[in-house]
């Protein structure tokens, strides 16, 4: 990388202050905590992911005169959220594999998306391939290493049951394949990938080699991922910065979180 | 013949929802084993042991030997009206408000004659079959059917004081996802139920029933999730002033005890759903049922909770799922007693091991779901309170009363002994 001209105070204070005149925009790529946003649903014998929950503490009322405030359970993997690398088991001997142990300087950094709506449109399994990869680094340039890659699909406009689309052989929705996640692990050395879908994997992941392929190949090189995201369609393909910085729980395999990235103003162009 | 209830007339806005007024509800504790023997439709008296005499009305010593020993005896129904008369007007405010009250004496074919309730198709001085049911204050009286059933018998406007008929009434069944959803919509529509509302939980998730339980008459699917606070209280804000019976059908349930298992993690989901989705069904709906219970022909009328038999003994196998159960009955009681001054009964069926997904490795019997749906419209056809469905619910009653220590040591052995 470049060492960039400025002296980082100044680039710094620059920011902030295009943040304020709103020349670098804040988009939100988050869903919000609702009970009924979708969770992944596994066989019924094991474990499930906890839906997000809140019961009322007080409300202004006997219960607490002045004040309101909830009570909220959740999994560390309901609605928007960030998977560290002990969440797999090929993850779970990496050193600062947890949400509590990841640096803070990995919270934030350069995005690339990888527009896939069109894809995802036409075929719900749809999969993202090293030639689409290839395709789009021909157009934006190589993906930097230690940047996050997030793949478009739309998904994140689709309500109720199609989100999971759900049928009696499983789910369907995008995801990429295993040479893609080895490609962007090993090849280009990204930081993270993120999507729209409830996981960074295809609807039918487990029927690739190895099964849930993202999960496996990020998680067992110490990288992340992020799910459920949401306004993808907002971002430029290069240019935004990412931040997602989950909660600080001890071991925690992931955590809700509120993603955003800083984006150069449409009308400040 | 009874005239045939109709339809009830929409209600009219302007005029203030009549409020429940209860007959008297004072019992000695030696009558109170006609309420108990009510609870479940049954008409038993005391009987003694040492010389045989039926006893009415209860009491704590033999009319004829003066013995103590007066267990509570199952007793044949016959019997033949031998005196009556039609009330037209009362000092209790319950029974003015329902004049003309047709009463009467009834001599038994066991031997005493008893003072009862008095259908309108009984004749003077003709057979009857004398009927335990419990009155809107929950105590048991005596009520005198013709012999022969007659055209329309259930809609006598006396005997529907007694019972929660789902004729004309409106329905929620809580979980729409349970496999005992359809049996249960389709056993109320041909009960006919005016409005079936089913709730739905997650509907971004599909099942396997739902366009057959959208096709049942009179169903409508309302979203409903137990374990969801703002969606059970929104419900309630919606139909809660229209629901007369709620049936309670949302169950979690995984196999295992303490140790199988080693966290508390499907524990929560079973308490979650088993114990605090009864409670939160209960603050968002009960106000509303409770005003309700004497508001015309679709009055609010009853709670229906399905638990697990296993809530009265733990069967280890389900140890955690038993326990959750244990809890939920124990709320029911509670529930029971803050619905009492409403009028409005609280059933409680229970099962043994229903023939679902979490039952498949076990043999028979196990309880269909259309047996179920069946035990609970003829429950509240009779206004029950406690109804056993099935061998093995009441195999374990039967045992628990028998002796409760005695039943739980059967129970650490081999899945429930006699079970």
């Amino acid at each position: 990388m470049n060492v960039h001209a400025q002296k980082p105070a100044a680039l710094i204070g620059d920011l902030a202050l295009a943040l304020a005149s709103g020349a670098v925009e804040v988009i939100d790529l988050t869903h919000t905590l609702d009970p009924d946003f979708p969770v992944i649903v596994l066989p019924p014998e094991f474990g499930q992911c906890a839906r997000f929950r809140m019961e009322e503490i007080s409300a202004y009322d006997h219960r607490g005169p002045a004040w309101k405030w909830h009570n909220f359970t959740c999994c560390e993997h309901t609605g928007t959220h960030f998977d560290a690398p002990s969440h797999w088991i090929s993850g779970r001997d990496v050193p600062n594999g947890s949400v509590d142990e990841i640096p803070a300087e990995r919270f934030i950094g350069p995005v690339c998306v990888i527009d896939c709506s069109a894809g995802a449109k036409a075929n719900e399994d749809f999969e993202l391939t090293p030639q689409i990869i290839e395709a789009w680094e021909a157009e934006h340039g190589r993906i930097p290493a230690e940047s996050w890659v997030l793949m478009r699909t739309d998904w994140s406009k689709r309500r109720g049951a199609e989100y999971l689309n759900m049928r009696e052989d499983g789910a369907h929705s995008p995801g990429p394949t295993p040479e893609t996640v080895k490609l962007l692990v090993d090849g280009r050395g990204i930081r993270g990938f993120g999507t729209e879908t409830v996981g960074t994997d295809a609807g039918q992941g487990a029927h690739y080699t190895p099964p849930y392929p993202a999960h496996f190949f990020l998680h067992g090189a110490g990288r992340y991922g992020l799910q459920c995201l949401n306004n993808l369609d907002r971002l430029p393909p290069t240019g935004a910065m990412l931040i997602a910085t989950p909660l600080k729980i001890r071991n925690g395999t992931g955590s809700p979180l509120r993603v955003i990235a800083l984006v150069p103003s449409k009308d400040a162009q | 013949m009874t005239s045939p209830i109709v339809p009830p007339p929409k209600k009219d806005p302007q005029q203030r929802t009549r409020i429940q007024t209860l007959p008297a509800g004072a019992r000695s504790r030696a009558a109170l084993g006609l309420t108990a023997a009510a609870a479940e439709g049954r008409f038993m008296l005391q009987v003694c042991a040492e010389c045989g005499a039926v006893q009415y009305p209860p009491r704590d010593a033999c009319s004829n030997c003066l013995s103590v020993d007066l267990p509570w005896k199952d007793i044949a129904p016959g019997g033949r009206l031998i005196a009556e008369t039609t009330v037209r007007t009362s000092t209790s405010t319950y029974f003015r408000e329902r004049t003309p009250w047709r009463v009467g004496t009834v001599r038994l074919d066991a031997g005493p004659s008893v003072i009862c309730h008095v259908h309108g198709d009984v004749a003077r001085n003709g057979p009857v079959h004398i009927i335990n049911r419990l009155d809107k204050s929950g105590q048991g009286v005596l009520f005198a059917l013709p012999a022969e059933r007659t055209q329309n018998m259930e809609d006598d406007p006396q005997l529907r004081e007694l019972t929660a008929n789902p004729k004309f009434r409106r329905v929620l069944i809580t979980d729409g996802r349970s496999e005992n959803a359809l049996a249960l919509a389709q056993a109320f529509a041909k009960a006919e139920a005016s409005i079936i509302f089913i709730g739905e939980a997650e509907g971004w998730r599909p099942y396997k029933h739902r366009e057959a339980l959208r096709a049942v008459p009179s169903v409508q699917l309302v979203p409903l999730d137990v374990t969801d606070t703002s969606s059970v209280t929104e419900l309630a804000a919606e139909i809660g002033g229209k629901t007369d019976i709620l049936v309670n059908n949302a169950r979690f349930m995984r196999p295992g005890g303490i140790m199988a298992r080693g966290d508390t993690v499907f524990a929560r989901d079973e308490m979650e759903v088993n114990y605090l989705g009864l409670m939160r069904l209960a603050q968002a709906f009960g106000p509303a049922m409770l005003g309700r219970g004497a508001d015309g022909g679709n009055s609010a009328a009853a709670w229906v909770n399905i638990l697990s038999v296993y809530a009265y003994a733990n069967m280890p196998a389900l140890g955690a799922f038993s326990a959750s159960s244990a809890a939920a009955y124990s709320l029911s009681q509670c529930l029971r007693a803050e619905m009492r001054p409403g009028g409005i009964r609280v059933m409680n069926v229970y099962t043994g091991p229903t023939d679902d997904d979490w039952h498949q490795p076990l043999p028979p019997p196990k309880v269909a779901p259309s047996a179920l749906a069946r035990a609970i419209v003829a429950g509240l056809k009779d206004g029950l309170e406690d109804v056993f469905v099935g061998d093995v619910a009441q195999d374990l009653i039967d045992r628990w009363r028998a002796g409760p220590k005695i039943l739980e040591r059967e129970m650490s052995e081999n899945d429930g002994g006699g079970a």
